[in-house]
């Protein structure tokens, strides 16, 4: 009974590797593909920081309606908390240490980033900056 | 981790599996039908009834679904006139100060499927985009003061849920209202 248990095991931890480096193989491609559109935006692309991706969630600035505002405010302060929309609706954690579904999507993503980034900057965002927020919430532990 | 605790071999894993897969794909079938019933059916202005007394639930678009939900619950159809959603669905841009563009095909489809299934109650000129502006929605809620809106539970005049439960199957009948307390904990959600 016992090789039955180790081919349980191995069993039970192919599966869940598999579907986990499914996931992470997605999103990495999803920050290649970004570092395409960054290379093409400006030739002088070197590489997507993390840190630099934290700032731009966590900076606040004044919206033209006056009021602060920030990926924060929807978000909240730790991307792995669940957000509000401002309309009452959860949204389910940025990090995709907690939510491995983030960052899979590539049509998700850029529908997400044009909305937010005109909500939020008043403006789109640049694909450097987009790869950099990425990044940010793919090393978050 | 369950797995671990399951006594059977690794065969059980396999069939728990097929079990789960096959169910979603029974899920999906289903949907898909509730789209093409919905095209069949056309236009049923009986189904669209403000008042909902009658135990049709109105059947519901996915692209409409999944595209309006992340933000904000579920509006249904009849809640405006057919001129308020064109107008509504021509500025996603500015969305209640919000930017919620779609692609312009989805923006066609959900026009489409909100324009078809509008409200019929309405004069043919009025064409408010905000719900809670209309003069049917005034007249219903004319008793209540507008710090009700404002209470913790509710929020603001958009959060239909927070009094009618049934809001998103269009059940806004008398009998099911529920009004949160002054003092009522959290949001809901």
């Amino acid at each position: 009974m016992r090789i039955l248990k180790i081919i349980k095991f191995i069993t039970t931890i192919t599966f869940i590797s598999l579907t986990l480096s499914q996931i992470s193989e997605a999103s990495e491609a999803i920050l290649k593909e970004l570092a395409k559109e960054a290379r093409t935006a400006d030739i002088k692309f070197v590489q997507f920081s993390a840190s630099t991706g934290e700032k731009l969630f966590r900076t606040e600035r004044i919206h033209s309606n006056g009021e602060k505002i920030s990926c924060m405010t929807c978000h909240t302060a730790d991307p792995k908390k669940e957000g509000l929309t401002r309309a009452n609706k959860v949204i389910k954690p940025m990090a995709a240490s907690i939510n491995p579904n983030r960052f899979t999507d590539m049509e998700k993503v850029q529908k997400w980033f044009k909305r937010n980034c005109n909500d939020v900057q008043e403006r789109i965002c640049t694909p450097q900056e987009k790869g950099d927020f990425v990044k940010y919430m793919m090393s978050i532990k | 981790m369950i797995f671990f605790r399951l006594k059977k071999e690794p065969l059980l894993l396999f069939i728990l599996l097929l079990i789960f897969s096959s169910v979603a794909i029974l899920k999906a079938d289903d949907e898909a039908e509730e789209g093409e019933h919905h095209e069949r059916g056309g236009k049923s202005e009986e189904v669209y009834k403000l008042n909902n007394r009658s135990s049709v639930v109105p059947v519901i678009n996915q692209k409409f679904k999944s595209e309006c939900t992340s933000c904000h619950m579920l509006y249904q159809p009849s809640l405006l006139p057919a001129k308020s959603w064109t107008k509504m669905m021509g500025n996603l841009k500015q969305h209640f100060g919000e930017n919620a563009e779609l692609d312009p095909a989805v923006q066609k489809e959900i026009t489409n499927y909100l324009v078809k299934n509008s409200s019929n109650r309405f004069s043919s000129n009025q064409d408010v985009i905000r719900i809670s502006e209309t003069t049917y929605f005034k007249r219903k809620h004319d008793e209540l003061s507008p710090s009700v809106f404002k209470r913790k539970g509710i929020g603001s005049a958009a959060n239909c849920i927070a009094c009618h439960s049934g809001a998103e199957k269009n059940d806004f009948s008398e009998e099911n209202v529920r009004i949160p307390k002054e003092t009522a904990g959290k949001i809901k959600k």
